[in-house]
């Protein structure tokens, strides 16, 4: 069967309707990610059987029309525990690492009845914006298999684009889901920090880490998003606040008249292609004639975002990351005399440069003599850019302006550089160091390859996010547009 | 280079962080920290007199809660992740250093 067409919704009709079970769907779903995968890499284990069975009991028990995900497949980036199945975060530490417990979202999405079909690539321990660093394998972008998927959830944002799957989690620390998504033409949404529980996810930068929904469409989104949001007695960073019905409340999004936006100049500034321009002046255009202002504002400190991020997240993940000793779980040096070449020769075995670099800088950055000069005065810069965002949230409804400075770029082309690969995160980062939502989607072409657009809200206002994308959408056709790729369409 | 942080002060913080580097990856890693902290210090343009600092954007801030111990019944599953078990332990090998004594 080909679902390459078809959305939560129309998958959810014809289930409810019998026109296809969830064992069928769940079979071609593992039939068109073999049939695929072989080109994109995004998978980094298939969770066959328990699927299949899984379906079965699905379908055994009947689907309502009240069950809108029920049945229906979706993947996990790897970096989120799934119960006996494993989860590698991309590194050798964690080759064979089968967790005995299940991740908030990975349990709520089991108790919407999704059916989880895999584990996604994704750059080791999440660090990377090419999904390059991973260990195991190099997941190819959809639309152009010499082009890198975005990162570090390039295998979900890969899975999505190339029609594996119709919805998969990533997660977000400094642009994760969202650059992906834009490298791959789909849509992608970083919560608000506190509205997703980060219990079972493996911690990177605990401060900036978020989990969200990858998907084709915006609508999509908002549905999965409700379904994984809310308080967690297990992450006590989560919020207590109520969660949207996000995608119900899309039913009445018509228009987008009245609506403030802030474009920043700093956003459409040096670095950023020609074409990532056009796209966010055009989508701005699009804006004006449904009826919203779109003004010129200012963020003066976005450009320091990205030294201040390398710092915070980097001490994070090294005390994060002290946990992978070589002593509870994970790889284990061969030939140890004693218990600290146990650690050191664990670590240094098992995690890559990316990883090892990042752990460097931020145990570098927390050491005596260099912690106010580094760790202290990045917290401070943060504060610095949370007011500027206060400041032109203040009188706008939201902020447009692009994911990131380029299209995906080659494979292999910026892996050896590390600043470089660093500056591509220089428009998505600011919005972590926030804790505000980001919301990427479709709004162009450049040479074949898709251009995202980024819209940033208020805290806990990913409806207003989720409106205004949804209004672009129906009235462009960005989103519609599939890559040729196996066949399916 | 600006020399920022020599090879010295890498392998100290190597030590520091439980990792070890050969030679030719010290050769490698020390300009690009040197590097990426020369970006790092772009941050003192920035004027933060009287600023406080921002370590978390959550909006739950010190959550009381019992401490309760709850049981979960996966000491023997969490034990198959070890690399190394014996008799409900996870081994490790000698806290002192053995091969001092061959």
């Amino acid at each position: 069967m080909n679902y390459f067409k078809q959305d939560l919704a129309s998958l959810h009709a014809d289930l409810v309707a019998k026109k296809i079970s969830s064992k069928e769907l769940t079979q071609a779903t593992f039939d068109n990610i073999k049939a695929t995968d072989p080109k994109i890499d995004a998978f980094l284990a298939l969770n066959e059987d328990a699927a299949l069975d899984q379906a079965a009991k699905i379908d055994a028990a009947g689907i309502n029309a009240d069950q809108p995900l029920a049945g229906i497949p979706v993947a996990i980036k790897d970096n989120i525990v799934t119960k006996g199945l494993t989860t590698t975060a991309a590194s050798k530490i964690l080759e064979n690492f089968k967790p005995v417990y299940d991740a908030t979202v990975t349990t709520k999405l089991a108790d919407a009845q999704m059916v989880t079909v895999g584990k996604t690539n994704l750059d080791e321990f999440a660090m990377g914006g090419s999904t390059e660093t991973s260990a195991f394998k190099q997941t190819k972008n959809a639309w152009d298999q010499t082009k890198v998927p975005g990162g570090s959830s390039g295998g979900s944002a890969a899975a999505v684009a190339s029609g594996q799957v119709v919805a998969a989690l990533g997660t977000d620390t400094g642009g994760s889901i969202r650059q992906p998504a834009s490298f791959n033409g789909v849509v992608g949404m970083k919560p608000t920090y506190g509205r997703v529980s980060r219990w079972g996810l493996i911690a990177f930068g605990s401060s900036l880490d978020q989990i969200g929904p990858l998907t084709r469409g915006v609508k999509d989104n908002a549905t999965i998003l409700s379904a994984i949001a809310g308080h967690d007695d297990h992450d006590l960073t989560s919020s207590t606040q109520a969660v949207p019905d996000f995608a119900g409340d899309l039913n009445d999004a018509t228009s987008v008249k009245g609506l403030r936006i802030g474009l920043p100049k700093e956003f459409l500034g040096e670095g950023v292609n020609e074409d990532v321009k056009a796209a966010i002046l055009a989508a701005a255009d699009t804006y004006r004639k449904l009826g919203a202002t779109v003004d010129e504002v200012s963020l003066p400190h976005n450009k320091y975002g990205i030294a201040a991020y390398y710092i915070i997240a980097s001490s994070e993940a090294s005390s994060n990351l002290q946990r992978f000793d070589g002593i509870r779980y994970g790889y284990r040096a061969k030939d140890v005399q004693n218990l600290e070449d146990v650690y050191v020769k664990s670590r240094s075995e098992g995690f890559g440069d990316e990883v090892k670099r990042r752990i460097m800088l931020g145990t570098f950055s927390l050491s005596a003599g260099f912690y106010d000069a580094y760790f202290l005065k990045a917290a401070k810069v943060r504060t610095v850019i949370i007011n500027d965002f206060k400041a032109v949230l203040k009188d706008h409804d939201f902020i447009m302006g692009p994911v990131a400075p380029t299209p995906a770029f080659d494979l292999g082309a910026e892996i050896k550089d590390p600043i470089t690969m660093y500056m591509n995160d220089i428009l998505t980062i600011p919005v972590n160091l926030a804790g505000l939502p980001g919301l990427s989607l479709p709004a162009g072409f450049s040479n074949n390859l898709p251009v995202g657009m980024q819209l940033i809200g208020r805290p806990f206002d990913e409806s207003t996010l989720y409106k205004a994308g949804y209004v672009f959408e129906q009235n462009t056709d960005f989103h519609l547009q599939v890559p040729t790729l196996g066949g399916q369409n | 280079m600006a020399n920022r942080i020599n090879r010295d002060q890498v392998q100290h913080v190597a030590s520091l962080a439980k990792l070890e580097f050969t030679d030719a990856q010290l050769d490698a890693f020390t300009p690009q920290l040197d590097d990426i902290i020369g970006l790092f210090e772009t941050l003192s343009d920035v004027d933060t007199d009287g600023v406080e600092a921002t370590s978390s954007v959550s909006d739950q801030l010190n959550v009381m809660r019992e401490d309760v111990a709850e049981n979960w019944g996966q000491s023997q599953a969490l034990l198959k992740n070890a690399p190394d078990a014996a008799r409900g332990f996870v081994k490790v090998p000698a806290i002192i250093d053995e091969s001092e004594d061959n």
